[in-house]
């Protein structure tokens, strides 16, 4: 628990706290990306060295800016005048409150932790490609298929329609 | 307090701010956001039990994180596309707005 | 003698490091490296801008600037000086924020931009035992900071509430993710082939003499087209002509940094130089040897010698190509990207492997280049079905 690593972690919640709470989007989108990268620098202190970089290319380089342009497309660009807020917004808190108290209750209080810290696991790229060609070489595959399909799948759903008379949906 | 225990109550905390952003905001986006957040605690949760449990060596918790990353990704994209679809439908993407099944 | 030429600079870091109690050493060794970096690659910066403006010039038939010399003094340096005058001017512009700016993120884009841009630097080997970090997934963590500047780049667009900044914006990010596939996938083959994502090793698989020739991957089918994917790929991710549509003055005035004047504006130019370094300098370790010679006879000059050479020598080439070539539309370059080099950089991998499975000899070399050519020759003409080019019609203006 070195400093280093309670810094890392108040960054990390604090972006979470602010992606969730700020009334402009495109802020929320920007500290959720702060977020992420602060789960990056944990990883990389827990000797995750590729999960780490993996993170980021994957969720600040490709999933921060996704959600950045499907702000931009649905117009949610400026601050709402409106409450941002559903209606039942208190027993939401209520609950994660409540989820929050019983995990840590659980973390804290649990006799299931190891004393000994095992030394530092050799996670090089060559083992983790070892474990994926012979171990796990069937999710994988799978992998790639339900990528294929995701991509094929959004690329048409959100495809504009063209109408009966070719118009592509505008009203004439 | 250890450092799996420090760990493992980030990743509680990340989990309960998403959970409650995901529940309690109206903009379909901002729910997407909180899923993503819950996503990422459990996927440190993962990394902390493979780094501090028994047989790191074996590399499972490490390969699970990375296929879920893989499958987060494929999820926003598809989450994503069904908001800019419903935006175009409706013209609003707050959540209290579509509620009906309508034509 | 050469040898110690040759590691002057890691002598020279162990002795400075000796002088900090043994506590403090590794913080102390990353300090000066992050000196050496940031001393030394705003100095090729500099450099390029004048080789850039003098260059287009003559290009275009003109001189370029060729009065400057060094300020305050009467020392004439035919225009090499340029650079000292624009960075003054470029500290003391005033600062002006929109006023419908959103301030916060206006101020932090310049800064998102550096600092991936920066951290890039870090697993670059500038010379033999000269990498900063020794990463076991250093290409990776490449990549990895390399996405990172879209944020930047969206930052800066969308805070200056400007639609065309925006508009810009959106722009240049959908051409720089378009362009990180080829990219990442011509860097595939190279680590197909040599089996480690650490830049140390790729640059030591490459460190073999045949013939007195080096084993440079460029010197193989799989890596030439690699290498010429890559090249247009970093092209495309520096923003540089002919993919400079983000950020051409005669389409969208600067594109996302529109907004952004004196000292913010060069921080910009500055990250974007610095980019178009770190990418070159990672071509150059993944298909060009990196720090090594190509000729064995040559291998007495210093490792970083001829990694500066070989850096300049394609920023020389980029310059070249940017003074040369126009623009290209948007949906050119997307087409471009999606429909000719991402099938191409996948058949290049089919290539690699199919080279790395193959004996050596001259099979497979013939095999390999006749797939390549053949997959060439088929996207390319399928590209170019859609195009009417008729005889050329010149109008004047009667």
């Amino acid at each position: 628990m070195t400093p280093f690593f309670v810094i890392t972690g108040i960054v990390t919640l604090l972006g979470a706290a602010f992606a969730m709470s700020l009334r402009n989007l495109v802020h929320c989108a920007l500290a959720m990306a702060v977020a992420f990268s602060g789960i990056a620098a944990l990883y990389l202190q827990l000797d995750a060295q590729f999960v780490g970089f993996a993170e980021i290319l994957v969720y600040v380089g490709a999933i921060a800016i996704l959600i950045v342009f499907a702000i931009l497309l649905t117009r949610s660009g400026e601050a709402p005048e409106k409450s941002v807020l559903t209606s039942g917004w208190m027993a939401g808190i209520a609950v994660s409150a409540m989820v929050f108290t019983i995990l840590g209750w659980a973390v804290l209080n649990t006799s299931a932790i190891p004393k000994e810290v095992p030394p530092a696991p050799l996670a090089t790229v060559k083992h983790v490609g070892d474990a994926l060609m012979t171990k796990f070489v069937l999710p994988l595959e799978i992998i790639g298929l339900v990528l294929t399909a995701a991509m094929i799948g959004a690329v048409i759903i959100a495809l504009k329609e063209e109408s009966k008379n070719g118009n592509s949906g505008r009203k004439s | 307090m250890t450092a799996l225990q420090g760990c493992l109550l980030i990743s509680a905390l990340l989990f309960a701010i998403g959970f409650a952003g995901a529940v309690t905001r109206r903009h379909a986006i901002l729910v997407l956001i909180g899923i993503e957040l819950m996503l990422n605690a459990a996927n440190l949760n993962l990394i902390a039990f493979w780094r501090f449990g028994p047989h790191p060596e074996a590399l499972t918790g490490f390969i699970f994180v990375l296929f879920s990353m893989a499958l987060a990704g494929a999820e926003a994209a598809v989450g994503l596309a069904l908001v800019i679809a419903i935006y175009r439908h409706r013209k609003t993407s707050n959540l209290d707005e579509v509620k009906e099944l309508q034509g | 003698m050469f040898d110690q030429l040759d590691q002057i600079f890691v002598t020279a870091l162990h002795w400075l490091v000796g002088f900090v109690p043994e506590a403090w050493r590794p913080l102390a060794s990353s300090l000066i490296c992050i000196a050496f970096i940031l001393s030394v690659f705003p100095a090729v910066f500099s450099v390029t801008t004048i080789f850039e403006r003098k260059g287009i010039g003559r290009i275009q038939n003109r001189y370029g600037p060729n009065r400057v010399g060094i300020p305050f003094t009467k020392i004439r340096l035919a225009g090499f000086g340029q650079f000292l005058p624009d960075g003054v001017k470029m500290l003391t512009k005033e600062d002006i924020v929109p006023r419908a700016a959103d301030k916060v993120v206006h101020f932090l884009a310049p800064v998102v931009m550096l600092i991936p841009v920066l951290l890039a630097y870090a697993v670059l080997p500038f010379g033999k035992n000269m990498a900063v970090t020794d990463y076991d997934a250093g290409l990776l963590f490449f990549f990895a900071v390399g996405g990172a500047v879209e944020v930047s780049v969206f930052m800066a667009g969308w805070s200056s509430r400007n639609k065309y900044s925006l508009l810009g914006a959106m722009r240049a990010i959908a051409q720089m993710v378009s362009y990180e596939i080829p990219l990442i996938l011509s860097a595939v083959t190279v680590v197909m082939v040599v089996g480690s994502l650490n830049l140390n090793d790729i640059i030591a698989h490459q460190n073999q003499y045949t013939f007195g020739v080096a084993h440079w991957h460029v010197f193989t089918p799989w890596g030439l087209v690699g290498f010429i994917l890559f090249f247009i790929a970093s092209l495309a991710e520096s923003n540089r002509t002919p993919f400079d549509l983000p950020e051409a003055e005669s389409e969208i005035i600067a594109g996302y940094f529109t907004e952004y004047s004196g000292f913010k504006f060069a921080l910009f130019f500055l990250g974007e130089y610095l980019g178009m370094f770190a990418i070159i300098g990672l071509g150059i370790t993944l298909f060009l040897g990196g720090w090594t010679s190509p000729v064995a006879f040559l291998a007495w000059i210093p490792s970083y010698v001829w990694f500066f050479t070989k850096l300049m020598a394609i920023v020389f080439i980029f310059i070249w190509i940017r003074a040369t070539l126009p623009r290209l539309r948007m949906d050119q370059l997307m087409n471009f990207a999606w429909k000719f080099m991402l099938p191409l950089a996948l058949i290049n991998i089919l290539v690699a492997g199919i080279w790395h499975y193959m004996a050596a000899d001259w099979q497979r070399w013939l095999v390999c280049s006749v797939i390549i050519f053949g997959a060439y020759v088929v996207l390319g003409r399928g590209l170019m079905q859609n195009q009417k080019f008729g005889k050329r019609i010149y109008r004047y203006a009667e």
